[in-house]
């Protein structure tokens, strides 16, 4: 029987978006029989939100003192312990799952799919190579459990209209004690989460220091918008790894995106192939940013940015 | 002996734009330029700064593919790896690879394993992990920082809400993302050297594994393109032409 399991993602207080992605990812592989599994301590926010994801039946509870940070060798036992119970389990292809997926896999001894982009059948899937530049369709036969991990860019969240039972489960693998969690620095703040957003502005290498990336952060304040960054401004420190775009930073899928100053490497382009909008702006009319943007605007970003900036307050005001 | 395992495949370079087959039945990788998949190369020069500074002993490199592997072994030695082995397998599935690693970790007894966080070709990102299930040992991954202190290591991790630090017990995986280092360029009196240097070849079936193949793909398509847009001329046109899609 098909039953499908997703590994919550969540930072304690808060449920990830992207659960809500791979919950629509199942959906394509049975209509029936969809169970979240949280793993943290003292979640109930987390659950609560879990029980209203549309199409989830069941939240299963695994509220422990080891599971109070998402470490890969602490959860895996416990998921690989779960998986006998259905025929997929499921996590989102953020650093978490990626990290934590693989582990289950082996310990159950079956190969994964990364990245899902799309469901063909139960056991059929299209996903990403070569940084997006091939679609692989890739069958899955001869094993027990199939796991996967989902392109949470591929799929819409589902709503927040469902009523699913909330399961306490007794944490019982012990943890091994090989694996501690130290600390987290997140440079996050209160600006709209870069993988959630609807309009993301991202700028690259011709912001040229930390001090002058600031005007992607105003540009980006007067369109309510995420920051993004390439790898090269985030290799030379104008901007945290948290916000790099691309095939080895996040996948994204806003309605509006704002290159700026970037030059439309293919790693980069990876990140952003499903934004609705892209927008770009560049000095170079010959920069591959332009292939790929609706709308493009070759110009010194230092002089359109503060326009562009000028323009969207006085929209704002009137 | 204090050693660390170096994993090293061979995928087409990252500059290469990639084609699809007319018959969908692959990606043309005939004449196509093959290097070191750039998170292997990053791998090893940690490894190799690692050795430099006294924390290891000696640095061997792994890979698993075709015969022409080689070359790719050979300039890994020439950047400074002390011994090769090459696993002649083709089209191995992660679980199968880290299976291999972990024969050779039980033989080797690495104090460390450092792999790349996901090979460029296939983007899959699960053989360091697997490897380090199936060696039943810590697992670090997205590495951009790498301390070594006595018995354990501290690693602070690329992840998504930023940078996490863990501390984990030796011997361990590693997997590293990009900006834990640049790699050295190699040298010309390196090269030669290297051609002295050891590089065992063995088959799967000496180390007790036997490939399987269980993820098997059907079809490759070429990714869909994206429209080319219009050029406007200056931002009040820009500005328009949002306004008018509803965007701002
Ligand atoms: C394995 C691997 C993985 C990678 N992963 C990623 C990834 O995830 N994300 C990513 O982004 N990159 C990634 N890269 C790097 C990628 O190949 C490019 O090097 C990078 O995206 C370039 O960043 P950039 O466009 O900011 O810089 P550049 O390519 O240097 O482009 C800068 C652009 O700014 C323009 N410019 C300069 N001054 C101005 C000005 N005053 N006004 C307007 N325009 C100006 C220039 O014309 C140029 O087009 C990866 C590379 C490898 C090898
Ligand atoms: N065939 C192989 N030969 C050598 N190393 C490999 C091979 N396959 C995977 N690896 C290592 O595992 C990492 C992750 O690969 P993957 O899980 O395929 O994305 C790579 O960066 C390599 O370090």
């Amino acid at each position: 029987m098909t039953r499908v399991l997703i590994v919550a993602e969540h930072d304690g207080r808060q449920l990830n978006d992207a659960t809500a992605k791979c919950v629509r990812c199942a959906q394509g592989i049975t209509d029936a029989a969809i169970d979240v599994a949280v793993f943290g301590l003292e979640l109930q926010p987390v659950l609560d939100a879990a029980a209203k994801l549309d199409g989830v039946k069941r939240v299963l509870a695994f509220n422990a003192a080891q599971n109070s940070h998402a470490l890969a060798a602490v959860l895996a036992p416990q998921v690989a312990a779960l998986a006998g119970e259905y025929s997929h389990v499921l996590a989102p292809s953020t650093t978490f799952g990626k990290d934590l997926l693989p582990r289950v896999a082996a310990l159950l001894d079956v190969p994964m799919v990364s990245d899902v982009m799309a469901v063909e059948s139960p056991t059929r899937f299209r996903r990403p190579i070569y940084a997006g530049n091939a679609i692989l369709t890739v069958e899955v036969r001869d094993v027990g459990t199939l796991l996967a991990t989902v392109r949470t860019a591929s799929f819409e969240a589902v709503g927040s209209n469902g009523s699913a039972s909330i399961e306490a489960r007794p944490v019982t693998a012990a943890a091994p004690s090989h694996t501690r969690f130290v600390g987290i620095a997140a440079s996050g703040g209160d600006r709209p989460d870069l993988q959630s957003a609807r309009r993301v502005v991202s700028g690259g290498r011709a912001l040229g220091s930390a001090e002058k990336f600031q005007l992607i952060y105003q540009l980006a304040d007067a369109l309510c918008a995420a920051v993004g960054a390439s790898r090269a401004a985030v290799d030379a420190g104008y901007a945290p790894n948290d916000l790099q775009v691309g095939q080895t930073g996040k996948i994204i899928a806003p309605e509006l995106y704002l290159a700026l100053g970037i030059s439309g490497a293919i790693q980069h382009l990876t990140g952003i192939k499903d934004a609705r909008t892209i927008v770009a702006i560049n000095k170079d009319a010959d920069a591959p940013i332009f292939e790929v943007a609706d709308y493009g605007l070759v110009a010194d970003l230092f002089e359109a940015v503060p326009q562009l900036v000028a323009a969207l307050q006085s929209r704002a005001s009137t | 002996m204090k050693r660390i395992l170096v994993g090293i495949k061979r995928v087409v370079d990252y500059n290469i734009r990639i084609r699809v087959k007319p018959d969908n039945t692959g990606v043309i990788t005939d004449g196509v330029k093959q290097s070191i998949n750039p998170f292997d190369e990053i791998a090893l020069e940690e490894a190799l700064r690692l050795k430099e500074k006294g924390l290891a002993e000696e640095v061997v490199v792994i890979s698993i593919g075709p015969a022409e592997v080689q070359n790719q072994l050979r300039t890994a030695l020439a950047m400074g790896a002390d011994r090769a082995v090459l696993v002649e397998a083709a089209g191995v599935e992660p679980l199968d690879a880290a299976k291999i690693f972990l024969k050779l970790a039980e033989r080797e007894q690495p104090l460390l394993v450092m792999l790349g966080k996901q090979a460029i070709d296939d983007d899959n990102n699960q053989t360091g992990q697997m490897l380090a299930a199936l060696w039943d040992r810590p697992q670090a991954t997205f590495a951009s920082k790498v301390e070594l202190a006595g018995t354990t290591a501290r690693v602070t991790r690329e992840v998504d809400a930023g940078l996490e630090t863990i501390e984990v017990d030796l011997p361990a995986v590693i997997t590293v993302d990009l900006r834990l280092n640049e790699p050295r360029f190699v040298k010309l009196p390196e090269i030669i050297k290297a051609k002295k240097k050891p590089l065992e070849t063995l088959k799967p079936d000496a180390l007790g594994i036997t490939p399987r193949q269980r993820v098997h793909a059907t079809h490759y398509a070429a990714p869909g393109t994206r429209q080319k847009g219009v050029m406007v001329k200056d931002v009040n046109e820009l500005m328009a032409a949002l306004a008018a899609k509803g965007l701002v």
